[in-house]
C-alpha cells in the first residue's frame, strides 16, 4: 500500500465513526416529542447532541485527512446516500421504543468498548474525540441498560415486546463487529482498531444486561446486514438524508441562519 | 494612564469572567474550560485556548462570541482554540464555582473517582445533597436534564426537585 493509499483508507475510516455518529444522532432527534415520557425526550435528544458533537469533530477530521479540504457542513449535507460509511443499524427506522432501546444497548456496547481503546490512537484528534465520547458513552450505555432491564423485567407484555425488539435488530448487530478494509489499515497503522475486536467485550456487556432482564440473546439471524461501510445502504437511508440535508441543499449558498 | 500590566490583566479577566450562557452563575474560569489565556500587548492580540464540557455542546459558540466580544470591548483582537485533548472534567471546577452552583439551586458535580478499566455495570449509590434544604435523602428522576451537563433530581425531604450538574 502507498502512503496515499494508506492515508484515503485512515480517511475513509475516520469518515465511518463519523458518520455512524452522525446518522444515529439524527434518528435519536426524531424522538423529541414522541417518547413515552417527556424526560425520554430529553434523555434521547440530549444522546443525539452527543453524537452530534462526536460527529462534528470527526468528519472535520476525515475533511482534513482525504484532503479534499471538505469541512463538516459539506460532509455532512452535500454528500450523496453512496458516500455514506455508517453502518445499517445506525439508519434503520426509529420503530418503537423498545426497538430504539435495543439499538442503543448495542450501538452504544460496541462504541463504549471502540472509544476506550481508541483513547490510545496513534492520531491525536481520534485520541482527543475518544477521551471525551468514552465518558459520554458510558451514561448513553447504562441509560439503555436501565430500560432494557426495566422493560425486559416488566410487565408479560413489556417483557414480550422488549424481546422482540432484540429480535428485530439482532441482523444489523454483526455488521459493528466485521472488519473492512479501511478498518484493517486504520488498525494497522494505530490509528484505529478492529471492531472484530471490539466483539467478545461488547457482546459480553449485552448478554449480562439480558440476563438482568430476564430476556433471551437472540439466535443467529439468518441473514447479516452488509455493506454501509462500502456506501449500501438500506430504503430507509435516502428519506433520512432528504429530511436531514433538503435545508442546505436548497440553499446551498446560506452564511447565517 | 494605564499601565501595560494592569492592562493585560483587564483583558485576561474579562476574558476569564465571561458567563456560561446556560448557568450564568458561572465563569468559564469557574467551570475550568479555559485551558490557556496568552496576552500580547505589542500586537494588542490574545490566544485562549477552550476545551468543551460535552462534545455537543451548543453553548461553545456562544461561549466563542463572549470571548471575542470581552476581547475587543478592551481594545485586543482574540483567536480562539478548541482543544479537545486533555478531556474536561468536572474536577477543573473550582470551588467558588462549586458553592456558586449549590446557591444557584443546582448541585455541584462531587469529584471523580479515577479508574482505569471499563466502567462497572453495577448502580453506584452516590450521594447527593438537596441545594435547598441539605437534606441527603435525594432521588434521581432522569439522567439527562434541560442540558447535555445537568440530570434532574428529587429531595425526598422537602420535595423539591432539583438539578444536578452531572460528574464527569
Amino acid at each position: 500500500m502507498t502512503a496515499t493509499e494508506l492515508d484515503s483508507q485512515i480517511a475513509h475510516y475516520v469518515l465511518g465513526l463519523g458518520d455512524d455518529a452522525l446518522i444515529y444522532a439524527q434518528r435519536l432527534g426524531e424522538w423529541i416529542s414522541r417518547a413515552p415520557q417527556i424526560e425520554e425526550d430529553m434523555a434521547l435528544g440530549n444522546i443525539g447532541l452527543d453524537l452530534l458533537g462526536q460527529a462534528r469533530a470527526l468528519l472535520t477530521h476525515a475533511g482534513e485527512l482525504d484532503g479534499t479540504g471538505r469541512d463538516e457542513d459539506q460532509l455532512a449535507y452535500f454528500r450523496d446516500e453512496r458516500e455514506f460509511r455508517n453502518v445499517h443499524l445506525v439508519e434503520q427506522a426509529r420503530g418503537d421504543f423498545g426497538d430504539e432501546m435495543a439499538r442503543l444497548l448495542w450501538f452504544s456496547a460496541y462504541a463504549g468498548e471502540l472509544y476506550a481503546r481508541l483513547v490510545d490512537s496513534a492520531d491525536e484528534v481520534v485520541a482527543g474525540v475518544a477521551l471525551k465520547a468514552v465518558k459520554e458513552v458510558a451514561y448513553h450505555r447504562d441509560h439503555a441498560r436501565h430500560w432494557v432491564v426495566r422493560l425486559g423485567d416488566g410487565t408479560e407484555v413489556s417483557r414480550e415486546r422488549m424481546q422482540a425488539a432484540l429480535e428485530r435488530v439482532m441482523p444489523f448487530v454483526d455488521e459493528l463487529f466485521t472488519d473492512a478494509a479501511a478498518d484493517v489499515a486504520a488498525a494497522e497503522s494505530g490509528v484505529g482498531v478492529r471492531p472484530s475486536e471490539l466483539r467478545v467485550a461488547a457482546t459480553t456487556f449485552v448478554t449480562t444486561v439480558l440476563e438482568e432482564a430476564t430476556l433471551q440473546m437472540p439466535e443467529e439471524p439468518k441473514r447479516h446486514a452488509r455493506g454501509g461501510r462500502d456506501g449500501i445502504h438500506s430504503q430507509v437511508m435516502g428519506y433520512l438524508l432528504a429530511e436531514m440535508q433538503h435545508i442546505s441543499r436548497s440553499h446551498p449558498d446560506a452564511s447565517a441562519w | 494612564m494605564v499601565t501595560v500590566v494592569a492592562e493585560c490583566s483587564t483583558v485576561a479577566d474579562r476574558i476569564r469572567a465571561v458567563p456560561d450562557p446556560e448557568i450564568p452563575v458561572l465563569s468559564i474560569d469557574d467551570l475550568g474550560i479555559v485551558r490557556d489565556l496568552r496576552v500580547d500587548d505589542k500586537a494588542r492580540r490574545v490566544h485562549v485556548v477552550i476545551t468543551p464540557t460535552y462534545s455537543g455542546c451548543p453553548a461553545m459558540r456562544a461561549i466563542e462570541q463572549s470571548i471575542e466580544h470581552a476581547a475587543q470591548s478592551a481594545g485586543f483582537t482574540v483567536e480562539v482554540e478548541t482543544r479537545l485533548s486533555p478531556a474536561w472534567t468536572t474536577d477543573w471546577m473550582s470551588e467558588s464555582g462549586k458553592a456558586a452552583l449549590q446557591r444557584f439551586g443546582i448541585a455541584p458535580p462531587s469529584t471523580t473517582r479515577t479508574t482505569g478499566g471499563p466502567v462497572a455495570v453495577a448502580v453506584q449509590r452516590r450521594r447527593v445533597a438537596c441545594p435547598v434544604c441539605g437534606s441527603e435523602d435525594t432521588e434521581e428522576l432522569s439522567r439527562f436534564g434541560a442540558t447535555a451537563c445537568k440530570a434532574l433530581r428529587r429531595c425526598r425531604s422537602c420535595r423539591e426537585p432539583f438539578e444536578e450538574f452531572k460528574t464527569l
